[in-house]
């Protein structure tokens, strides 16, 4: 008999790699901003104003990326921004993730009551629209790293009940589950040993699509002027920033949003293809 | 001695006041094979599930008991009756293919209930299921072991689940239809491997189906189920020697005969059903729960 795990597993799976190439090279230079940035991104130079990127007449060597109106480094900038987009995606996401699947896990393998009163608070909460949710926590919580996380997290955590919670049912149903019943385990237990390992894959995909989401939440208040201070460099604030020049210098608009899009994409494949690799079926 | 299993006088009813259990009586002895024989939707799955605590929840037992080794299973708590049947009973299951957790490795699905129910150490409940998977006649309990459950082929899990069935050391074991969700050629070697462990290990069993062959091959005694109503109660070989009721006759008519290919495939006779529909309604009108 072969091992029916060994052939499929050795597949080189691109969209895997090229993800987790892109999100790791992110996090490294989030990690290494301060080594990796060749100038302060705060620093200003009005000397330096609206230098094209390298490749451009009139570029400063140094400046890769050029910079923006007040003559500050973009990719600093764009460096020292993926620190706190990468911050809000963990920190926002795993709050979000723990609390949704949680609920979603109780909802869906218990059902009765419990089912019924979380299920009925997913309905209302939804009935929110998530970025005027988004804007009006932070304007209640104040602006800052923490309010723009906690609105996160108290906005996306029925995303991962609903699904966690359907999963979470139909798994209450099966053959193993009545088995461990019979064999006389109690249905907290049921719900960690049996259920979980079988909604983890989902939840792993979740958790990595809800990242990405994260991220461009996250942008979106600073765009707005909503999320951490208006020094910090965030890839929202930046693009705030590009489109009042984008005549002069459309470079300051386009990185940051090329960054954001990549970093986005990134994550939902990342964890499609975790999710894939994770779930002992379909590998 | 009390009997291993005790079912008394039990009926259950469905949220609509139809009745699914029509005061069924039956007994399994230690170390017995009891047939429980009956067309679908006889209730012949619904007493397994009744008997280890696993009935759906509109189901709703209204009058009987179930005594598994005298006690009451339903003068305990709803823990103490859990912790009792987990100790005591287990289930050889229908479907090997949806039977076993699809992410967890074969090995800590059958040590499980050994460490965390019966409270043995970890070593001695894997010397135990390595024991059983001899039993069983596999050859490399390693490797079936840390293999997934999509790794075994189907006749692979029913041994597995068999095994994981005996090492606990049950008094009694629930069959429900081990052989069915299985190909032709594996039913044979599962219901002798079945049938061998029973012998070996002294276990009662109340093997549910709708093969009156199995029932021939395997047990001592058989109840025959229509409707949730036991019509015919007897030793197998009596049973087939002399049936005494209309319906078990009309069974065994049915029956397809692999001697005689050429036979059309009769349906049951419908004067029988006719006539034990009759049975039922009149039961059914004079019919009030008792407490």
């Amino acid at each position: 008999m072969v091992d029916a795990r060994a052939l499929p597993r050795r597949r080189f799976d691109a969209r895997l790699m090229l993800a987790g190439g892109w999100l790791l090279v992110v996090l490294l230079a989030a990690i290494f901003a301060p080594l990796v940035a060749p100038h302060d991104p705060l620093a200003q130079d009005l000397m330096l104003e609206r230098l094209p990127p390298f490749w451009l007449p009139g570029s400063e060597p140094g400046y890769w990326l050029g910079t923006d109106s007040l003559g500050r480094d973009l990719l600093s900038r764009l460096i020292f921004g993926a620190r706190i987009a990468l911050i809000v995606a963990f920190v926002a996401a795993l709050a979000a993730c723990i609390v949704g699947s949680t609920l979603g896990l109780v909802a869906g393998y218990f059902g009765g009551w419990p089912d019924r009163i979380i299920s009925r608070i997913v309905d209302i909460w939804m009935a929110f629209p998530p970025v005027l949710f988004a804007i009006l926590l932070v304007a209640v919580f104040g602006t800052g790293l923490m309010s723009v996380i906690i609105a996160i997290a108290v906005i996306d955590w029925t995303r991962f009940c609903r699904v966690i919670r359907a999963e979470a049912m139909s798994q209450a149903r099966m053959d193993y589950v009545e088995n461990a019943r019979i064999a006389g385990f109690g249905r907290l237990r049921i719900m960690v040993s049996e259920v979980l390992p079988n909604v983890l894959p989902s939840i792993v995909a979740l958790l990595s699509l809800e990242m990405g989401i994260a991220v461009i939440v996250e942008a979106i208040l600073s765009f707005v002027n909503l999320s951490i201070s208006s020094d910090a460099p965030t890839w929202g604030g930046i693009i705030a920033e590009g489109r009042l020049s984008i005549h002069q210098a459309w470079w300051v608009l386009v990185f940051p949003l090329i960054a954001l899009f990549l970093t986005v994409l990134s994550f939902s494949q990342f964890g499609e293809g975790l999710k894939s690799r994770f779930d002992p079926v379909l590998r | 001695m009390s009997a291993c299993l005790d079912i008394s006088n039990l009926s259950a009813t469905l949220p609509s006041g139809q009745r699914v259990l029509r005061s069924v009586s039956l007994t399994v002895q230690p170390g017995e094979v009891r047939a429980l024989v009956g067309e679908s939707g006889a209730g012949k799955s619904m007493i397994g599930k009744a008997v280890l605590g696993v009935l759906p929840p509109s189901v709703r037992i209204v009058e009987g008991a179930i005594r598994l080794e005298g006690t009451d299973l339903g003068a305990l708590s709803a823990k103490e009756r859990r912790r009792l049947i987990g100790a005591k009973a287990a289930l050889i299951p229908q479907d090997p293919l949806t039977a076993l957790n699809p992410s967890r490795r074969v090995g800590p699905q059958m040590t499980d209930r050994l460490v965390h129910i019966l409270g043995w150490a970890a070593d001695k409940a894997d010397r135990r299921v390595r024991q059983l998977l001899d039993e069983v006649h596999i050859r490399e309990p390693d490797r079936v072991m840390k293999a997934y459950p999509h790794e075994l082929s189907g006749g692979m899990r029913q041994r597995v689940l068999i095994a994981a069935a005996f090492a606990s050391e049950p008094r009694l074991i629930v069959a429900d239809e081990p052989t069915t969700a299985l190909d032709v050629t594996v039913q044979k070697q599962i219901l002798r491997l079945i049938a061998q462990l029973q012998q070996e290990h002294g276990t009662a069993i109340l093997f549910v189906t709708h093969d009156l062959g199995v029932v021939a091959k395997v047990s001592q005694k058989v109840t025959v189920l229509y409707a949730g109503k036991v019509v015919e109660e007897a030793d197998t070989p009596a049973l087939f020697a002399n049936p005494q009721h209309a319906y078990t006759r009309a069974l065994m008519a049915a029956t397809p005969k692999y001697t005689d290919p050429q036979a059309s495939l009769k349906p049951v006779d419908e004067s029988v059903l006719a006539g034990l529909a009759a049975e039922i309604a009149v039961a059914d009108h004079d019919w009030r729960p008792h407490g």
